[in-house]
């Protein structure tokens, strides 16, 4: 009786917050921690989307086929006593997804500030300026530029046309050449460093002016005052933009599938992780793996978001100035 | 005579003045040239659209033809397997204009929620949000897929539409940030004279959450445009593609020919995302910044 009368009484309390909250609750717990635990067990599994009645549970084999050529080992036994054979792409998707993340999200960054700082003025050009340089951002997601990118950067595609003219010779093909696809790639991210921008050139325009008088003051040069007056004060809007623009990048899927014509491109050297795990459980309907790789990729952005939290108190400063 | 003697000469003033607007007109035309060379790809695009076949691959750089082909854009709607573009647009605007309003409606609501009533379990629920940012899609796709197809949902738009009933967790986040702008003495008075919370939502909050409304609005609707697996993944029925699947089949480097047309529905499926940010810049500015920051 005690029991229920308790549960009336947090009912009573908190019905008209629930009811509010419905929509998101049902979504969270049908279409995220149902799906979650549901792709966590079909790891553990040889799951075939054409024939799910052979369903056998064969414990880490699919971890073993992601990971096993660290061991040396290329075929291995499954519990189920099935001979399997280690994914031999597996580990290239994870360095090209790394490289692309390490190198396009800091070199995004690094331009989102730069132009930022160049916007930071009471000008009456600049909301002009600001939507100029958020149009890139605004429609690079699409498929269309996508398509033009590839176009842009194939053997006898206007990039070369430019380069050409100016004196190069000897071009190779950007896209076609494993070498160099990724960079192309990488120059697509960068390209649509808007919204990162917009969220620095906000924060720029908290730092109290004041600062960088007093600073002028005493003396300090425009680079000691970047260093000791706008990167610590700006440290928690970069480490935003830098968990926000990670979190996406190890997502990125549209354009290497556009780039890559739905593979990974020229010796897989554009095979992104998503586009490893869009290819193994939809082209070769292994769900069971393609569900082990997702979880493999929630760890790893949640590890790595995690030291970015870590780690923020080392280089990121609050309250200062307040 | 002596406060003349203070004042800066001529000369000085003049020299200053020159300097500074020799700064100034640097800083225009370096921030001009880097602005047209971003720019530039997407110019390109627009422009090659335009060009006839014999100008397409000639008159390379160019961006105003010669001469203008408007036939790319009756060739590139034709479209291709007997499904003409009108059918594209159709389908993304359905996606789009629906998923746009179910979400952002979800949304707000849940919003108000977090903001404005009190109970117990806010705080779980409002980091179990937070952490719901950071999952892959990919961990969820999978099963919702395996669960949709058993329903016979393959080939609807069921699978892209449902989900959104749920809300987003940025859009919420972002309206709650909103709502905590809005003083909380409205809802006081509005409850002394007997008003409830749903009333308070909807007299109260409501008719002032239009700005974040319209910033949720303008973004789930480009990111819906522009979403690609889900209509990938969920619709393979031609008479079903999106702009973006369409795209990605009409431009598959195997089949591709006809680059004038491809570019000219390249272009028209930017419009709808480019007009959308002409009229509601100022939203869109003020959204991702104060979302942005308040994060932080």
């Amino acid at each position: 009786m005690r029991m229920m009368s308790r549960i009336s009484r947090f009912l009573r309390h908190n019905a008209v917050a629930y009811m509010f909250l419905t929509p998101w609750l049902l979504g969270f717990f049908v279409l995220t921690l149902y799906p979650m635990i549901y792709s966590l067990l079909l790891s553990f599994t040889d799951y075939d989307f054409t024939m799910p009645g052979s369903t056998q549970w064969i414990g880490l084999g699919n971890y073993m086929k992601m990971f096993g050529s660290v061991f040396g080992v290329s075929e291995f036994t499954a519990s189920t006593g099935e001979l399997m054979r280690v994914d031999p792409y597996y580990l290239k998707s994870l360095s090209v997804t790394f490289t692309y993340v390490f190198v396009s999200v800091p070199l995004k960054l690094v331009f989102a500030l730069a132009v930022a700082m160049l916007l930071n003025q009471k000008l009456r050009w600049v909301p002009f300026y600001r939507a100029v340089y958020y149009i890139p951002t605004l429609l690079g997601g699409s498929v269309a530029i996508a398509v033009l990118w590839r176009k842009l950067f194939e053997k006898d595609g206007l990039v070369n046309g430019f380069l050409g003219a100016i004196g190069f010779t000897d071009l190779p093909g950007w896209i076609t050449n494993p070498n160099y696809a990724l960079r192309t790639l990488v120059l697509l991210t960068v390209w649509q460093f808007g919204s990162s921008m917009i969220i620095f050139l906000a924060g720029l325009k908290q730092i109290p002016q004041e600062f960088y008088e007093a600073a002028n003051v005493d003396g300090a040069n425009k680079v000691q005052q970047f260093f000791a007056i706008t990167i610590p004060l700006l440290s928690p809007v970069i480490m935003f933009n830098l968990i926000m623009q990670m979190i996406g990048a190890f997502q990125a899927f549209t354009q290497a599938y556009i780039i890559g014509g739905g593979r990974g491109g020229v010796l897989n050297s554009t095979l992104f992780y998503t586009l490893h795990l869009y290819i193994q459980g939809w082209t070769y309907h292994e769900m069971g793996y393609a569900s082990a790789m997702a979880w493999v990729l929630l760890l790893i952005i949640g590890v790595l978001t995690a030291i970015v939290f870590r780690s923020s108190k080392w280089w990121v400063s609050y309250g200062v100035g307040e | 005579m002596r406060v003349d003697a203070l004042k800066p000469s001529r000369d000085t003033l003049t020299a200053d003045r020159n300097r500074k607007l020799l700064r100034s007109i640097t800083y225009h035309v370096f921030i001009g040239v880097v602005g047209f060379v971003m720019l530039y790809p997407i110019l390109w695009l627009v422009g090659s659209s335009f060009k006839g076949p014999d100008e397409i691959w000639t008159n390379t750089a160019a961006l105003i033809p010669q001469t203008f082909y408007f036939e790319n854009y009756a060739n590139g709607w034709a479209g291709y397997g007997g499904v003409s573009f009108a059918t594209f647009f159709k389908n993304s605007i359905i996606y789009a204009g629906l998923g746009t309003i179910i979400q952002v409606t979800a949304s707000a609501v849940v919003a108000f929620g977090f903001a404005r009533v009190q109970f117990t379990g806010k705080s779980f629920w409002f980091a179990v949000m937070m952490l719901t940012l950071m999952l892959p899609i990919q961990v969820q796709i999978i099963p919702q897929y395996i669960v949709f197809s058993r329903l016979g949902w393959l080939n609807t738009f069921l699978p892209l539409l449902l989900p959104r009933f749920g809300g987003s967790a940025f859009f919420i986040f972002m309206i709650i940030q909103f709502i905590r702008g809005i003083p909380i003495e409205l809802d006081e008075a509005a409850q002394i004279d007997g008003c409830g919370k749903v009333g308070i939502f909807f007299r109260i909050i409501l008719p002032q959450l239009q700005p974040a409304v319209i910033t949720a609005a303008i973004f789930a609707f480009y990111w819906t445009w522009d979403d690609f697996l889900a209509p990938l993944i969920y619709l393979n029925n031609p008479n079903l593609y999106t702009v973006s699947v369409a795209l990605r089949s009409f431009a598959d480097p195997a089949a591709a020919t006809d680059w004038g047309a491809i570019f000219a529905m390249a272009s028209l499926s930017l419009v709808p995302v480019f007009v959308v940010f002409v009229a509601f810049q100022r939203y869109l500015v003020e959204g991702i910044a104060t979302t942005g920051l308040h994060g932080s």
